[in-house]
């Protein structure tokens, strides 16, 4: 699904060159629960972001679903993203005036899909994360664990071959961490391809497959037992 | 076409409805500068209005020709010899000038702007006595208060008909007396009053005390013969009155054996120069209403493009949100841009609905126009149209500039920024 050589990354501060990433080389099959750990500083973001088509690579290979994405002008990059990806935050980032459903909706809204079609399309993925009485409700008036579902939800909608989770539970206690992992686990489980990037060793364990980076280069990739949530929840 | 497009319509009135604090603030500028423009645009239509009415009834294009006493020495003339025309000189002159349109002879007794004596029961006015054609009535419209004005069977038969003028009426008759049949005495002469004509409120070229006779009726009552004391002429719309002046004069001066160079000899008075002062004050200011409004406009519009400048930063986190989840930077541009049209448009609209409210007002307030020239003042539907294309216009090259702004911003910048 996804396919990574020798990708290079560095960024300009100032007169000073910071090399990020130092030749990754990666691949990702269809139907994995991947977690990228690393600390701080050891470019697992930029890594992220690489992937998630938000940034550039200096040099190297990224295949996507066997789509090369190089050189992507903004447009052909948003409507890649729209198409093939699906992005969870750690802050949420949720639109503060957006319901719940509209904000579950907003993907498939630049997909073109037709208004009525998009609002059942919506509800679903809203039913399928437990949220569908919360289905008008604004951002604010959500709890944190319920804000990351509807992020997950709309990362869902548009029905993505990657789900791309940066630190999704970074910003929850650990009983609403649980809750999330198990549902990212759920959507793992009907066969969807899911990046986790993270730094707490149990939300790892929770994948099928740990990528350790430090420094810029991956220092250790391995298949992992995993842990199911469910049963903290 | 994403003009039809109704999901962009719902997207844009519900990020302007969720912000109604901020949709408000921003459309401030432009809703006064629209009130502004309008209310310029339309006072200066009104003062326009009001000097048309002032002159209502008198024939724009027109002139009036009458003799004078020659200043030069010519053909064996002395010099301060009279101008008399005659009668045959109209048909003359409608005959080899054909950019005349009108042509009314008119005989005055005694000399020019001088009075007689009318009687009647006792009772005298010192009022100007004309003969004239009725065609006159089509150069200076008189309105009358009762009765009619001369006609072509007054000319035919010589009647003894007048019409006399509101002063002349008062001075002759007492309050709420009935006028119309009864006779009045001129030079000896008694003639039947037909109609009573009151002052126009516009440029009086005859005054209010006068008595008007049939031409023929003057000729045969006076013995004037076939002079002729002066003309009104009415020139073809789209021809210079100077230019019909000059050919008048020169063919009067040829006939008059007058010094070509003798500027004395022939009285004139050009109306449309009047007029022509008139209409082009009234374009200046127009003009200058419409320069200043459209100014003010701009600057609302910009006061537009500010906000949406400073909302673009204060939104930058969740166009990065959109932009993650496939919003193209068309779609940002013209959901930015689309917001500043119809925010502008709104605007606009309430500004000039704003502004036609005191418009009215004032409208019902000055607009008789009696004492100031200000009559019906409203904005014209080209104007209308006019300023509030322009204003779209401006909208969506101000809008641009936020767009762009927001189009620069990286989704991962956008999202880092919390």
């Amino acid at each position: 699904m996804i396919e990574i050589k020798d990708l290079h990354k560095s960024y300009k501060m100032g007169s000073n060159s910071l090399h990020v990433l130092k030749g990754i080389n990666f691949k990702v099959e269809e139907g994995e629960l991947v977690a990228i750990m690393g600390s701080s500083g050891s470019g697992k973001s930029t890594l992220l972001n690489i992937l998630g088509m938000l940034d550039g690579a200096d040099s190297g290979e990224y295949t996507l679903d066997g789509v090369p994405i190089k050189n992507l002008s903004e447009t052909k990059a948003a409507q890649y993203r729209n198409k093939f990806l699906g992005f969870i935050f750690q802050s949420f980032n949720l639109i503060n005036y957006k319901s719940a459903l509209e904000n579950v909706a907003l993907p498939l809204y630049y997909q073109k899909v037709p208004r009525k079609e998009r609002q059942e399309k919506a509800m679903q993925y809203l039913e399928r994360v437990g949220l569908k009485p919360w289905a008008g409700h604004l951002p604010s008036e959500l709890s944190g664990g319920q804000k990351q579902r509807v992020a997950i939800a709309r990362a869902m909608a548009a029905e993505p071959k990657v789900l791309l989770a940066d630190e999704p539970t970074g910003a929850l206690d650990s009983k609403t961490s649980y809750e999330v992992m198990d549902l990212i686990q759920k959507i793992n489980d009907d066969g969807n391809t899911i990046l986790v990037v993270t730094h707490e060793e149990d939300i790892a364990h929770m994948c099928k497959r740990i990528v350790h980076l430090k420094d810029g280069v991956i220092v250790e990739d391995k298949k992992v037992e995993q842990v199911r949530a469910g049963q903290y929840v | 076409m994403w003009l039809f497009d109704k999901d962009l319509w719902i997207e844009i009135f519900h990020t302007l409805g969720k912000n109604m604090f901020r949709t408000f603030l921003t459309m401030l500028g432009v809703i006064f500068a629209m009130i502004i423009l309008v209310l310029l645009l339309g006072s200066a239509n009104g003062m326009s209005n009001g000097f048309n009415k002032l002159f209502a009834g008198t024939a724009s294009n027109s002139l009036f020709v009458w003799g004078q006493s020659t200043s030069e020495p010519y053909k064996g003339f002395e010099r301060g010899r009279r101008i008399r025309y005659k009668l045959e000189d109209a048909d003359i002159l409608k005959r080899q000038i054909p950019e005349i349109e009108v042509l009314a002879p008119r005989i005055e007794l005694a000399s020019h702007r001088g009075t007689v004596s009318v009687y009647r029961n006792g009772q005298t006015s010192g009022s100007a006595v004309y003969g004239d054609y009725p065609e006159i009535d089509n150069i200076t419209k008189k309105k009358l208060v009762e009765g009619r004005f001369l006609n072509q069977t007054d000319i035919e038969d010589s009647k003894k008909v007048c019409v006399i003028g509101e002063e002349t009426y008062k001075l002759l008759f007492e309050k709420g007396e009935k006028a119309i049949g009864e006779e009045i005495r001129i030079n000896g002469v008694y003639f039947s009053v037909v109609g009573i004509y009151k002052p126009n409120n516009n440029i009086n070229i005859d005054g209010e005390n006068a008595v008007f006779i049939p031409f023929s009726t003057f000729q045969k009552a006076f013995n004037s013969g076939d002079r002729m004391g002066w003309m009104a002429i009415a020139v073809e719309e789209n021809t210079p009155v100077p230019f019909v002046e000059a050919q008048i004069k020169s063919i009067l001066k040829a006939k008059y054996d007058i010094h070509p160079d003798d500027e004395r000899a022939i009285g004139s008075f050009d109306m449309s120069e009047i007029f022509n002062n008139i209409t082009g004050f009234t374009m200046v200011l127009k003009g200058f209403s419409f320069f200043v409004g459209i100014f003010t406009l701009l600057a609302g519009v910009i006061a537009i493009s500010n906000i949406l400048l400073i909302t673009v930063k204060e939104r930058t986190q969740e166009i990065g949100v959109r932009r993650a989840l496939g919003a193209t930077p068309v779609i940002v541009k013209r959901q930015i841009v689309v917001e500043a049209i119809v925010l502008t448009a709104f605007a606009g609209l309430v500004g000039f609905a704003i502004a036609v409210g005191i418009l009215s007002i004032l409208n019902a307030m000055f607009g008789s126009g009696d004492d100031f020239p200000f009559v019906k003042p409203m904005i014209s539907v080209p104007q209308f149209v006019v300023s509030f294309i322009l204003m779209v216009g401006l909208s969506v090259l101000i809008g641009l500039l936020p767009a762009n702004r927001a189009v620069k911003i990286k989704p991962i910048d956008a999202l880092r920024e919390e």
